[in-house]
C-alpha cells in the first residue's frame, strides 16, 4: 500500500504514563538485585527486561497502532531467533 | 503528447551531470545498472579463477600453480563467487531495477540507503583486492574460514573477513530496502495476492537477509578479535569452542543459500508463465512456498556439521528437518513444470536457460538429499560430490537463472535486443560444458576424491581431465554469452516495449523505462498472471514484435 494513511499521533500523557513505567521497572530491576531468590534471579530479571521491552515496541515503536503484517513480520524476528538459541542446544545438550 | 525520455536521457539536475549523475543517483534503475557492470566484473574475475582452478587439477602433480598459490585461489574463487556475486547478483541487479516497477511505484523507500548500498558493495570488493597483496596474501581458508585454522594461518584473513563483513552490511540494506518497499510503497490496488512472483521472492529472500546476515557479520567480527587479541572465543587452545564458530556460520550460511537461489526461482517463475502464454500453476502454492523456504532454510543449519563430532542427536533433528525443504522446493518444480503442461509455448533465449536451471536445479536438489541424509553425508562429506551438488544449485540454479534474467530483462533495461542464434549457441555450450564439468566430480566423490586437496591418486585422473575438458567448454559458453549481449550495444537493435507477451507490470512501461518508471497511472491487474489480454491482441496480429 503506498503510504499515504495519516501517521499516528501519541500524546504527552501516554508517553509520559510509559517513561514511569520504564522508570518505574527500572528501579524494581535494581532493587530485586540486592535479594538473592536463588534460580528464580535470571527469570525474574529477564522478565523485567522483556516487560520493558515490550513497553518500548508497543508505545514507543508503535507497534501497537500498525497493521497486522508488520505485527507479524515483528514476531518473526523473535521467532528466528528463538530458532536460533533453541535448536543449538539439540547439539550442546546433547553433546 | 511530449516526447518521454528514457531514464538514460532525462536531464540530470544542475551539477548532477556526467559521472557524477551516475555516482551520486537514488535512482533504483541507474543503481540496478551499476550493481550489474560490478557484478558482471566479479562473475569473470573469479570464473577465470575457477577456470584455472580445474586446469591445475587436469593432471596429477603440479599443473600451472603451486600448492599454496591453489590454496588461495579456491578461496579467492569461493569469497568472490558467494559475496560479489551469487548473493547479490539477482537481487541487486534486477531486484532494484525491477521491484519497484513491479509494485507500480516510482523508487524504492529508502533511496538513500540505496546508494550506500552500492558504495558499501565497491568498498568491499576493493577491501577483498586489497587483501591479496598486503600481509600475508589472500587467505587460503576457503570461503568458510572454519576456525582454528583461520585464527592460526598467517595469511591475511583479518581484512578478507571484513570485506566480507561489508558486503554483509550491503546486503542487509538491500534487503531492508526491499521490505519496506513491499509494505510501504506498492500500489494502493495492489493487494498481497496480487504481487508479482519474481517481487514475492525477493520479499522472501529479504527477511532471510535481514535476519541471518548479523549472525555472520558479528561471527566475523569475533574472528578479528579472537586473532588481534588473543581471546579464547573458537580455538580450543584458547578454551575457545570451533563448533560454536561453525553453529554460528551456518546459520548464516546455510540460510544463505537460499538468498541466492530465491531470486533466482522468482525469475523463474516470471519467464515460465510469459514464454508458456498461461496463469502460472498454483500462484498461492508458490507464494507459500517462497515463504516455506525462508523459514525451513532457516531451521538445517547444521547438516553441514554431521562428521564434526556434534551430538547424534543434533545430527538426526537437522537431517530430519533439513528432508523438510525439499517440499516448498519440489512445489516449485511441480507448479513450473505443470504450467508448461498444454502451453502454447515460445522457445526463446530466457526460456531455454529457465528450462536449463529446472534440469540442472533438480538435479542439485535430489543430491543435496543425499547430503541431507546424515548416513549417506558420513561417505560423501567433504568429497567432490559435495562440490558438484553445491554448484549444480548454485551454478546451475542461480547461475543460469541469473543468465535467464540477464536476457528475459535485458531489453527493458537497455531498450536493445541480442542476437538470437548466438544466445542459443552460447546456452548450448555451456550446458554441455556444465554437464561434463560437474557430472564427474559426482563420480569422484562417490570414489573418495576429497574437496580442496591440490593432488590426487592416479584412479581419478580420468575424471579430473574430462572435468577440465567440460570447464573449457564452458569457459567459452559463458565468455560468448557475455559477449554476445555486449555486442547488442554496437548493433543496436531497438526493442518494443512488450517484446515477449509479458503480463507484469515492467511490461507496460516504455523500454528503456522514463526516470519516474510510469507515464501513466499503472493498471494493476485483479490476477498478475492473466495472459487474456496478450492472446487477444496476438491473435488480433498486433502482438508487440521486435522491431529493428
Amino acid at each position: 500500500m503506498q503510504n499515504d494513511a495519516p501517521q499516528h499521533l501519541m500524546g504527552y500523557k501516554t508517553l509520559a504514563a510509559v517513561l514511569a513505567i520504564l522508570l518505574m521497572l527500572t528501579g524494581i530491576t535494581v532493587g530485586v538485585s540486592y535479594v538473592d531468590l536463588g534460580i528464580m534471579n535470571v527469570p525474574l530479571a529477564l522478565g523485567i527486561a522483556s516487560t520493558k521491552v515490550t513497553f518500548v515496541l508497543l508505545f514507543f515503536m508503535h507497534l501497537k497502532y500498525e497493521g497486522k503484517a508488520i505485527k507479524v513480520s515483528f514476531l518473526c524476528t523473535i521467532f528466528f531467533l528463538a530458532i536460533m538459541i533453541s535448536f543449538t542446544f539439540w547439539d550442546v545438550a546433547f553433546r | 503528447m511530449p516526447a518521454i525520455h528514457s531514464f538514460f536521457d532525462t536531464p540530470s539536475p544542475a551539477g548532477l551531470t556526467g559521472v557524477k549523475a551516475w555516482l551520486l543517483t537514488h535512482d533504483h534503475k541507474r543503481l540496478g545498472i551499476m550493481y550489474l557492470w560490478a557484478v558482471l566484473f566479479w562473475f569473470t574475475v573469479a570464473l577465470t579463477v575457477g577456470f584455472l582452478l580445474r586446469i591445475e587439477l587436469m593432471t596429477i602433480g603440479k599443473t600451472i600453480m603451486s600448492a599454496e598459490i591453489y590454496n588461495s585461489a579456491f578461496t579467492l574463487h569461493g569469497v568472490i563467487m558467494i559475496f560479489l556475486f551469487v548473493i547479490p547478483a539477482i537481487p541487486a541487479i534486477f531486484g532494484n531495477f525491477f521491484l519497484p516497477i513491479q509494485l507500480g511505484t516510482n523508487d524504492v523507500f529508502f533511496p538513500r540507503l540505496n546508494l550506500l548500498s552500492w558504495y558499501l558493495y565497491m568498498f568491499g570488493g576493493l577491501l577483498a583486492i586489497i587483501s591479496l597483496f598486503t600481509a600475508g596474501g589472500f587467505p587460503d581458508t576457503g570461503w568458510t574460514f572454519y576456525v582454528p585454522f583461520s585464527v592460526g594461518t598467517n595469511n591475511n584473513v583479518p581484512l578478507t573477513v571484513f570485506a566480507a563483513f561489508i558486503l554483509g552490511m550491503s546486503s542487509m540494506l538491500t534487503g531492508l530496502n526491499f521490505i519496506t518497499t513491499v509494505h510501504r510503497m506498492r500500489h494502493k490496488a495492489m493487494g498481497w495476492m496480487q504481487i508479482p512472483l519474481f517481487t514475492w521472492s525477493l520479499y522472501a529472500t529479504a527477511w532471510v537477509q535481514l535476519l541471518a546476515t548479523p549472525v555472520i557479520s558479528i561471527t566475523l567480527l569475533l574472528v578479528i578479535f579472537e586473532r588481534a587479541f588473543n581471546i579464547g572465543l573458537f580455538d580450543p587452545d584458547k578454551g575457545g569452542d570451533p563448533l560454536l564458530y561453525q553453529h554460528l556460520f551456518w546459520m548464516y550460511s546455510h540460510p544463505a543459500v537460499y538468498v541466492m537461489i530465491l531470486p533466482g526461482m522468482g525469475v523463474i517463475s516470471e519467464i515460465i508463465p510469459t514464454f508458456s502464454r498461461k496463469a502460472i500453476f498454483g500462484y498461492k502454492a508458490i507464494v507459500i512456498s517462497s515463504l516455506g523456504i525462508a523459514v525451513a532454510g532457516s531451521l538445517v543449519w547444521a547438516h553441514h556439521m554431521y562428521t564434526s563430532g556434534m551430538s547424534d542427536t543434533a545430527v538426526f533433528v537437522f537431517s530430519l528437518l533439513t528432508f523438510l525443504v525439499a517440499i516448498p522446493t519440489a512445489v516449485k518444480v511441480f507448479s513450473w513444470v505443470s504450467t508448461m503442461y498444454k502451453a502454447s509455448i515460445e522457445m526463446t533465449p530466457p526460456l531455454l536457460y529457465a528450462l536449463v536451471f529446472i534440469y540442472l536445479f533438480s538435479v542439485g536438489g535430489l543430491t543435496g538429499l543425499v547430503l541431507g541424509a546424515a548416513g549417506t553425508d558420513i561417505h560423501v562429506h567433504d568429497t567432490h560430490f559435495v562440490v558438484s551438488h553445491f554448484h549444480f544449485t548454485m551454478f546451475g540454479g542461480t547461475g543460469f537463472a541469473f543468465f535467464a534474467a540477464l536476457h528475459f530483462w535485458w531489453p527493458k533495461m537497455f531498450g536493445i535486443m541480442y542476437n538470437f542464434k548466438r544466445a542459443y549457441i552460447a546456452a548450448t555450450l555451456a550446458t554441455v560444458g556444465f554437464m561434463f564439468h560437474y557430472v564427474p566430480m559426482f563420480i569422484l566423490g562417490m570414489q573418495g576424491m576429497p574437496r580442496r586437496y591440490y593432488d590426487y591418486l592416479p584412479q581419478f585422473a580420468q575424471g579430473n581431465a574430462l572435468a577440465a575438458a567440460g570447464g573449457l567448454l564452458l569457459f567459452v559458453g559463458i565468455m560468448l554469452m557475455l559477449i554476445n549481449l555486449v555486442l547488442s550495444f554496437r548493433k543496436r537493435e531497438i526493442s518494443s516495449i512488450n517484446p515477449w507477451g509479458g503480463v507484469t507490470l515492467e511490461w507496460t512501461v516504455p523500454s528503456p523505462p522514463p526516470l519516474h518508471n510510469f507515464v501513466a497511472e499503472p493498471n494493476v491487474k485483479e490476477y498478475p498472471y492473466d495472459f487474456s489480454e496478450i492472446l487477444t491482441a496476438e491473435n488480433a496480429g498486433k502482438k508487440g514484435q521486435v522491431t529493428p
